[in-house]
């Protein structure tokens, strides 16, 4: 199952919260999250990682980035 | 995008809390308030004096670091392409969180930063500021929890984004236009204190040459001491919270090293032993900053970066600052001033109230 996430203009700690949340009721697959600060794109990234999900790649999308984790 | 950014990883964070305690301890070592290196409310309640926001005849100076601060985290912002302008997200909810932050703060006589510092003084008053800030951190996180939210921010112009690190170097030629006169409290627009804590002070080029790294490196690794404390009770994770240790660790060292260190909970600078009173000050600042996203000086690195919402919640502290002079709130080396308790309890039932109605489902 995959499934998206969009942070974008949510101020810390919230992205991260969503992500959580997201790993919580989705045990594996892909997840897309749209966030649109450094801080969020990194912080999300260390969760996702803390957490067993890889980040699978990074891009930017319009004047934020476009974040794909995954777990198999 | 830049992946490899080395402030943001976990040396980086750690380095940089190690740089902010020696350097706060050397501002003390060439003038600053006891324990006092670097105070991101207190000094912005000294710029409030400056101002005449407030008439505290012995906090009044427009503290460079503050300026600083602002403006290293707009030029590392602008030369990383970080500068981004967003605002728009519940303003007036950040400003009056922004000014029972201050409140807070001031009854304690401290921000997050001056807690870790007057710890590594020695001031063991601070033990329990610093245990009122993990508490009020923690009921922050039961908002967050249960989908508090101050709602989404929207990109804006680069102008609006600017105002904040403008300002900032408006006050500062301030600075050099009005300068500080021997024995005189005021000097043009600007007030100046003659004694008490506002009249120690490091020289206007040292500490906005300091100002400005900290500033920079700030914004870089996402220094924030009330995340330290949120990552660790909501995630489990340590991130941030090595950076705050190692403030502690190295301005305890350099502390060793000038001769600064101090143990004991009497006879404390810039500091009271109402026990009560600071955790409770502090339990305020910690919620409010919880439920605002940030703490003080993050709030400042934000707003270099072009957040619109974080400077709203520096203007508000500046404000509330104003407040807890004009109206008795702060509290001084004798206690709690006469309406301390009484805004202390205000500013809880305020943060509860925000906290509980602002929740929502599925931002």
């Amino acid at each position: 199952m995959n499934s998206t996430i969009d942070a974008r203009g949510l101020s810390c700690p919230q992205p991260v919260i969503l992500v959580m949340g997201k790993i919580k009721e989705q045990a594996s697959g892909a997840i897309e999250i749209l966030v649109d600060t450094d801080t969020a794109r990194e912080n999300v990234s260390r969760a996702a990682k803390s957490k067993g999900w890889k980040v699978d790649r990074t891009e930017q999308d319009g004047a934020g980035y476009r974040i794909v984790i995954l777990k198999e | 995008m830049r992946m490899n950014n080395f402030l943001a990883s976990r040396w980086g964070i750690i380095s940089v809390g190690a740089i902010i305690g020696l350097l706060a301890a050397v501002l003390q070592k060439l003038g600053n308030p006891g324990n006092m290196g670097i105070c991101v409310a207190c000094f912005e309640r000294d710029i409030a004096g400056a101002l005449g926001l407030h008439r505290a005849e012995a906090v009044q100076y427009l503290r460079p670091e503050i300026l600083g601060f602002v403006l290293g985290a707009f030029l590392a912002a602008l030369l990383f392409r970080e500068f981004k302008p967003r605002a728009g997200s519940a303003p007036i909810v950040r400003f009056i969180l922004g000014a029972f932050a201050m409140i807070g703060a001031l009854v304690f006589l401290g921000c997050p930063w001056r807690a870790m510092l007057r710890l590594a003084g020695g001031d063991l008053t601070a033990v329990l500021g610093i245990a009122g800030l993990v508490f009020g951190v923690w009921v922050g996180t039961l908002f967050l929890k249960n989908g508090y939210t101050l709602g989404r921010a929207q990109a804006t112009s680069k102008t609006a984004g600017a105002i904040m690190p403008f300002m900032a170097l408006g006050l500062l030629l301030f600075l050099f236009i009005y300068p500080q006169i021997q024995g005189e409290g005021v000097s043009g627009v600007l007030f100046y204190s003659v004694k008490g804590p506002g009249s120690m002070h490091a020289s206007l080029l040292v500490s906005l040459a300091i100002g400005l790294v900290v500033g920079g490196m700030a914004q870089q690794s996402r220094f924030c001491t009330m995340g330290a404390l949120r990552d660790l009770v909501l995630f489990g994770q340590t991130h941030l919270l090595g950076g705050v240790i190692a403030l502690v660790l190295f301005a305890f060292l350099a502390n060793l090293v000038f001769g600064q260190f101090n143990l004991g909970f009497t006879g404390q600078p810039v500091a009271h032993t109402m026990h009560f009173w600071n955790f409770a000050g502090m339990t305020l600042a910690g919620l409010a900053f919880s439920l605002a996203g940030g703490c003080p000086g993050r709030q400042l690195f934000l707003s270099g970066e072009g957040d619109g919402d974080a400077a709203v919640f520096v203007i508000g502290m500046v404000a509330g600052a104003a407040f807890a002079h004009n109206f008795g709130l702060a509290s001084s080396a004798a206690g709690i001033g006469p309406l301390g308790a009484a805004a202390v309890g205000t500013g809880l039932v305020v943060c509860l109230l925000i906290g509980w109605g602002m929740r929502a489902k599925g931002i």
